[in-house]
């Protein structure tokens, strides 16, 4: 159940839009409006989720620390994994960010003869994760294309790179072989391992499948079902201008299927700030990795707090000299 | 909001980055890309007469498929015939068929090309067809 909602979920999204485009001819709706929709709700939502996460102290120091940290003059200080300077955590935010460091760790315990338990590192989610994630942002950078008129250079060597392998025509693109593998290692690790399986929720496989359904109707587009590429660009050039056409061509026989394609962008772009995607800001915040681990060195005062009536020896003293003078206690003052 | 010396930098880095399609366009008309079919040889031919060795539509989605298919056949094959759609014979050859009648590269074939940042390896080893450089 888990699993089979958000699959109908994401079956029926393409199916709303296939319906939408080849029967009820709404073009305008599902190529223009939704998007520019799903676009700002996507800009608006992730910047009030970030605002939100803002507005929460964090007044303690957390950094996890993964090394040895700031000493005396002879103890080798590990400079990244517990930075005491903003340099080091730049750093240690760079690997975070680029090579997911922390997954790196990743490690899994096994029990071995019955009773024996080994721990060993297993790099496969890690590999996994990275290959998708890069994949991703390349399929995203390339797809600027159709989004500026004069294609700059670093996007147009991006895609040569990506079709490095001039295998077939047009040019296979690696990144779609690897996202689709990807993806698919993904979606077999929730579903084949018990413990990964029980945590998984819709939410974690929603994304997984409509993220799957944009990646399989682009593919589709693009090598079999065949799509009118300048239409394409005029049409997505047009939103961008904010001055919106429609082309014919994209109208009538397989187009339908670029509508499928957008209209489940839309969708992975309106639930974005909602949903456990928003970790693509949320790494920057983290803060077990973004604070400097400095807490001898600087005093962090907690911003809530409020002032303590502080009742010192001193005047405790001044009230009470004469009676414990008498009662033979010593004093500090006569 | 808290550390918003660091966090506002960064929404207005991240706005800059997702909003980039549209200030890069700003003040930029949208044109559409019409590749000329006014060559001087397609000019002579009878009108009924001016078509493409397949139809219009075909080769707008399959012309790249088409070439790559000649490739192979006259190079591993030798075989130089391409019986069309519609039984006629046609010479396989970019250069002494399909650039026969497109001999304007630079208004026909890099028209949309450029327009998609698409950059086939055709003339990597074909020789271009020499335009009258206006």
């Amino acid at each position: 159940m888990k699993m089979l909602l958000p699959f109908v979920a994401v079956m029926a999204l393409a199916a709303a839009a296939l319906m939408a485009v080849n029967v009820a001819n709404l073009h305008f709706l599902f190529g223009v409006i939704i998007p520019y929709i799903a676009f700002a709700v996507f800009v608006g939502g992730f910047v009030y989720r970030i605002v939100k996460w803002a507005s929460s102290p964090v007044p303690f120091r957390i950094p996890t620390t993964c090394g040895q940290e700031f000493s005396l003059p002879w103890v080798k200080q590990n400079k990244i994994e517990n930075p005491s300077t903003a340099a080091g955590v730049i750093i240690r935010m760079a690997l975070e960010i680029f090579l997911f460091r922390s997954l790196f760790r990743n490690i899994k315990a096994e029990l071995r003869d019955g009773q024996k338990i080994v721990y060993g590192s297993d790099k496969w989610l890690w590999l996994a994760g990275l290959a998708f994630h890069w994949t991703f942002l390349v399929i995203l950078v390339r797809h600027l294309r159709f989004f500026v008129g004069d294609v700059p250079m670093c996007i147009a060597a991006l895609e040569h790179l990506d079709g490095f392998l001039q295998i077939g025509v047009p040019m296979l693109y690696i990144t779609d072989g690897v996202i689709l593998a990807a993806i698919g290692y993904l979606f077999i690790r929730r579903v084949l391992l018990p413990q990964i399986r029980y945590i998984s929720l819709p939410a974690d496989y929603f994304p997984l499948f409509l993220i799957a359904a944009v990646v399989i109707s682009g593919i589709l587009m693009r090598y079999i079902t065949k799509v009118d590429v300048v239409g394409v660009k005029n049409f997505t050039m047009g939103l961008v201008t904010f001055n919106p056409v429609i082309p014919a061509t994209l109208m009538q026989g397989n187009g339908a299927f670029f509508f499928l394609h957008v209209f489940l962008i839309s969708a992975l772009f309106a639930y974005f700030p909602f949903s456990k995607l928003m970790h693509m800001g949320g790494v920057f915040m983290s803060p077990t990795r973004n604070m400097i681990n400095n807490s001898r060195m600087v005093r962090h005062v907690n911003p809530w707090n409020y002032p303590v009536h502080v009742h010192t020896y001193e005047e405790y003293e001044n009230d009470f000299r004469a009676k414990m003078k008498d009662a033979g206690i010593p004093v500090e003052k006569e | 909001m808290y550390n918003s010396g660091k966090i506002i930098p960064g929404i207005i880095i991240f706005l800059a980055i997702v909003l980039f399609p549209f200030w890069s366009n700003l003040g930029k008309a949208n044109v559409k890309p019409e590749p000329k079919i006014d060559t001087p040889v397609i000019q002579q031919m009878p009108v009924e007469e001016r078509k493409c060795i397949e139809p219009k539509e075909f080769m707008k989605a399959g012309h790249m498929q088409m070439l790559n298919d000649w490739r192979d056949s006259v190079i591993r094959d030798g075989n130089r015939v391409f019986v069309s759609s519609t039984g006629k014979h046609y010479n396989m050859s970019l250069q002494n068929e399909c650039l026969r009648c497109h001999s304007n590269k630079k208004d026909f074939c890099d028209k949309c090309h450029n327009y998609l940042a698409v950059k086939p390896y055709c003339f990597d080893c074909h020789i271009e067809p020499k335009e009258n450089k206006s």
